[in-house]
């Protein structure tokens, strides 16, 4: 693994005017379709990294650090750092605790937010306070697994690793150290999401602009707690400790929770979203690892790029969309009642039991013309003729 | 006259016999501490939903008298009180068997209380019972929940102000504490409106408001009030209502309950 990494490096360090001359090629290229797909990504000038840097302040999830929509600037290397934090977390009201590994102390890691042709150049730190070593796996980066090979830190290490933003979308990142820590760690709660907006911001399928007044990050998590020989969910003292009953229990794929933002109930009473009627919502929605199914209960997702890339036209008006284990998907929708909203994964299993519900709280004027309630509940009629 | 003397000595040796049956009984367990409420006049915010001339809308202030002397547990039912019961065959395993004794019993449906009540009134002779309602609020005094109208319009905004009160309420620790943790209120009671919801014995009702007074249409007694920092209407079989129970409330941390001893004695009912 180390000679790969040298090799890669070195390459990394040419790995400019490598680019250009594929870029070249391709810009000369025949007919042959593949080579059109190519051309079709866009490519900055080769060799041309951007002057400008501009150091991003990430913020805890729900919540999404501040970004202009659609970019007003050149393209730019957005710096990030994320810091691993090995914690014991209670992730239920019974007081349930996991041995959870983070980036930056949140569950999901926080939502990093570039242009397509920005650069994403992220600081990765592993305190030694912790016990394992990690890395990152970026979906949206290209090549070295996703950058996990270039950004394995022992505790005490840190690593910066650089890559385009060539793809518009939202996408997962996650830790991948090799092997069967691979969903260890994922499973313990080490994932995030980046989201890169086209330049001129989002669009709907006719190319008219799309713009949100407000975006919640939620990332879903689910966890596979080893129960004792009684039933009841077992506690550990550390990491390592916890590492042989927790890979029993994942091998059967039945997980115990299910959870937005790392614990039951952690986006619901004071921590519910909240909106007004009128104002456009963008929802992130990532999940690592298992399939999903997010519905707003009350609501739906006027425009819904399920699969997460914003090249493709969004789908419209869907009750539930699905986004897939692995993946990212992103909903627009404009809230038109006040009231509650649950925003659930539609398995109600999952929302109910498992814990995969959040509230919106939204204010506002309610609409008659919408939805009236003729006539609340009462006894039943008796019919003139007494049926 | 020797008819009235038959009479009343075979009352005398009946209530001689029940009595000495009584102690027999009660020599196998304690009772409950208890403290007394005397019977009173107090006002109170109505439970179920109203509507007015067809719309829904808050619930009135009535006053509530409360007619009888009546006794009620100082403590939640705690985990060995109602070991005890399930020991006998009498009630359904507790959820959580290695809960310690000196914590309430929780995760226990209206049901699982009934059967309790009815166990503890046979073993002590005397009748147990949940209180209503109204005697739990009244008891409860100054820790008796804030169901004042929410002070605002249709019944949307009602929703969201009702959730906003209770997000504001809700137990930052839900983890079941040893008795006495939440303290006691002004009546000697402990942990009143602490983690543990209460269950009561009354139904879920709506009524309608008419001339001013409201009058019950419909009662629902699959579906029971739990009281605690807010009101709850949970279905009777229910052990724990943290599933959500609707998509969207803010549910009970835990379901527990304490019992009411009526002044009659046990055989006359």
């Amino acid at each position: 693994m180390g000679i790969v990494m040298n090799m890669s490096r070195r390459t990394a360090l040419l790995g400019v005017a490598g680019v250009a001359g594929v870029a070249g090629m391709a810009a000369v290229a025949s007919n042959n379709s593949s080579d059109a797909a190519l051309a079709a990504v866009p490519t900055d000038e080769p060799g041309q990294l951007p002057a400008l840097r501009e150091k991003v302040n990430l913020v805890a999830p729900p919540f999404v650090h501040p970004h202009q929509q659609a970019a007003n600037r050149p393209p730019v290397i957005k710096e990030f750092k994320l810091t691993v934090e090995e914690k014991k977390i209670v992730i239920d009201d019974d007081g349930t605790t996991m041995q959870a590994m983070t980036y930056n102390g949140s569950i999901p890691g926080p939502l990093m937010v570039v242009h397509q042709g920005d650069y994403i150049e992220l600081t990765l730190v592993n305190p030694d306070t912790n016990t394992m070593a990690h890395n990152i796996d970026f979906h949206a980066a290209t090549g070295a697994l996703g950058g996990a090979e270039f950004t394995l830190v022992n505790p005490g290490e840190q690593a910066v690793l650089r890559f385009k933003a060539t793809r518009p979308g939202v996408f997962v990142y996650h830790c991948a150290p090799g092997g069967p820590m691979i969903p260890w760690h994922v499973v313990s709660g080490m994932s995030g999401a980046v989201m890169i907006l086209p330049r001129d911001g989002l669009k709907d399928g006719a190319g008219k602009p799309l713009r949100y007044d407000r975006i919640f990050y939620i990332g879903e998590n689910e966890f596979y707690i080893p129960r004792d020989e009684k039933g009841k969910f077992k506690s550990y003292d550390s990491l390592g400790d916890s590492y042989a009953d927790t890979e029993q229990a994942m091998r059967g794929l039945i997980p115990s929770h299910v959870v937005f933002n790392g614990k039951v109930g952690a986006l619901t009473g004071k921590n519910a979203m909240t909106a007004r009627v009128g104002e456009t919502v963008l929802i992130v929605h990532s999940q690592a690892n298992r399939d999903t199914r997010p519905h707003l209960i009350g609501g739906h997702g006027d425009y819904v790029w399920e699969q997460g890339k914003f090249s493709n036209a969004p789908a419209t008006n869907l009750e539930t969309w699905f986004v897939r284990g692995g993946s990212a998907g992103a909903a627009l929708y404009t809230f038109r009642q006040p009231g509650i909203y649950a925003y659930v994964n539609h398995n109600l299993i999952e929302a109910a039991l498992l814990g995969a519900t959040a509230h919106f709280k939204v204010e506002g004027t309610w609409n008659d013309d919408l939805m009236i309630q003729v006539q609340p509940p009462g006894p039943i009629a008796k019919t003139a003729r007494g049926s | 006259m020797r008819n009235a003397v038959t009479i009343a000595s075979t009352l005398l040796l009946l209530f001689v016999v029940q009595a000495a049956s009584n102690s027999l009984q009660a020599a196998s367990i304690e009772a409950p501490q208890l403290a007394q409420v005397k019977p009173a006049t107090f006002r109170y915010w109505a439970a179920g939903e109203f509507t007015r001339a067809g719309k829904p809308v808050d619930a009135p202030q009535v006053e509530v008298r409360i007619r009888r002397l009546f006794s009620i547990m100082v403590h939640q039912v705690t985990v060995g009180e109602y070991r005890r019961c399930v020991a006998d065959n009498a009630c359904a395993p507790l959820a959580d068997d290695s809960a310690k004794d000196n914590l309430p019993a929780v995760m226990v449906s209206w049901r699982d209380a009934q059967s309790y009540a009815a166990w503890l009134s046979r073993k002590l002779g005397a009748h147990y019972r949940l209180p209503t309602d109204e005697e739990w609020t009244y008891a409860a005094g100054s820790r008796a929940p804030d169901e004042s109208p929410l002070g605002v319009g249709d019944a949307i905004s009602r929703w969201v102000a009702r959730y906003n009160r209770e997000s504001k309420l809700q137990p930052s620790d839900p983890t079941p504490q040893p008795i006495g943790s939440f303290g006691a209120n002004e009546n000697g009671l402990l942990d009143i409106a602490g983690n543990v919801w209460e269950w009561t014995d009354t139904c879920f009702t709506r009524s309608v408001i008419e001339d001013g007074k409201p009058r019950a249409v419909t009662t629902n007694c699959g579906v029971r009030i739990a009281e605690g920092r807010h009101r709850a209407y949970i279905s009777d079989f229910i052990r724990d209502a943290r599933g959500g129970g609707c998509a969207v409330g803010l549910p009970p941390s835990n379901l527990g309950f304490r019992l009411v001893r009526d002044s009659k004695p046990y055989w006359w009912f």
